[in-house]
């Protein structure tokens, strides 16, 4: 609790010490870091975090603001997912939470601690790619590639969950990823294809 | 997005307590509120654009198996806040005895944020006029 402690110091507004479990107890509060207070008048916080990410645990310090999508591209040097809007609007950041398809630009990454995350790096085995990598590209399903890995992660997502029966399914269930290049066309033949080559249990989850 | 203190909440009675040391502060937006994290969808959006400043977020996440179930009984159907609008469109029993409430959540958002947002916080949802999005509108 000494963290509580030292910010209850730092800040007028005594709320702490309620009975409420917390991560950022116990934990070290970076110095350097912590001198620089926002307006706020919080000091930004680092955090050590650990994350689940295609099988491997990891942990590092980060800012307690730190996106899932930051921490997987800044702090754990996978940058398949992709920051587009960092709105929620466009899914290039879609990967896998417990498997299930979710925004990692809307996700703090301190909260999915314990988690199992999946990304883009994770659907290949070795040099074997996953059926729907390999549909995407036999398909020509991207043109300009941005889109693509949050393409491929939610296509991977709506074959597991029983939502790509048939074009028009596809093409709903696809709705939260926006492509810039209009594949989809070629991105709806290649979930059509892909989707019954696909393994129900890749990683022991849904893909 | 502003520091925060990022806190888990232990159990129901906790949360409420933590929030409510502050009453009414989860609807104002420069007073330090202690505000409550579920799907996060609108909340940390509206955070990035510096609408939302919390001063602490309080991770209700933790307590979905109790406050997320989706019960159907002879009083009618019973949705948990922490239920997640994917898991309620998806049920066989919502589909086959109340397919208009499958429906409309089948048909909103995308497939990510339904997944990620819980009822709970649709009916809390904050406006979404682009003015309240603009603080130089504040």
């Amino acid at each position: 609790m000494d963290y509580l402690q030292d910010l209850a110091h730092l800040s007028r507004r005594g709320m702490f010490g309620l009975g409420v479990g917390t991560i950022a107890a116990g934990t070290m509060l970076d110095k350097t870091t912590a001198a620089a207070a926002d307006t706020s008048g919080l000091p930004a916080l680092r955090l050590p975090m650990t994350l689940v990410v295609n099988g491997t645990s990891q942990t590092f310090n980060a800012d307690v603001r730190t996106t899932l999508l930051d921490a997987l591209r800044d702090h754990l040097g996978l940058n398949g997912s992709k920051n587009g809007c960092d709105q929620g609007k466009c899914g290039a950041c879609t990967v896998h939470v417990n498997g299930r398809r979710t925004l990692a630009c809307l996700t703090l990454a301190v909260a999915v601690q314990g988690k199992s995350v999946t990304t883009i790096e994770g659907l290949a085995l070795g040099d074997l790619l996953h059926p729907m990598q390999q549909a995407f590209i036999d398909h020509d399903a991207f043109q300009c590639g941005y889109c693509t890995p949050g393409q491929i992660m939610s296509a991977v997502a709506i074959v597991a969950e029983g939502h790509a029966e048939s074009d028009v399914q596809i093409r709903e269930q696809m709705s939260g990823n926006l492509c810039r290049c209009a594949a989809y066309p070629n991105i709806v033949a290649a979930i059509n294809d892909a989707k019954g080559k696909m393994p129900r249990a890749r990683t022991g989850e849904t893909i | 997005m502003r520091p925060f203190i990022y806190r888990q909440s232990a159990g129901a009675a906790a949360a409420v307590q933590a929030a409510t040391a502050m009453p009414g502060a989860s609807d104002r937006r420069n007073d330090g509120a202690s505000v409550y994290l579920a799907g996060g969808t609108t909340l940390l959006d509206l955070m990035k654009l510096d609408v939302m400043r919390p001063q602490t977020l309080i991770d209700i996440n933790p307590l979905e198996a109790a406050h997320g179930k989706i019960e159907i009984g002879p009083k009618g159907l019973r949705l948990g806040a922490l239920a997640r609008m994917a898991d309620v469109a998806s049920d066989a029993r919502i589909v086959r005895d109340y397919p208009v409430i499958a429906e409309s959540l089948a048909l909103a958002a995308s497939g990510q944020l339904r997944n990620m947002a819980t009822l709970g916080g649709n009916v809390l949802q904050r406006t979404r006029c682009s003015y309240f999005r603009d603080t130089s509108y504040a």
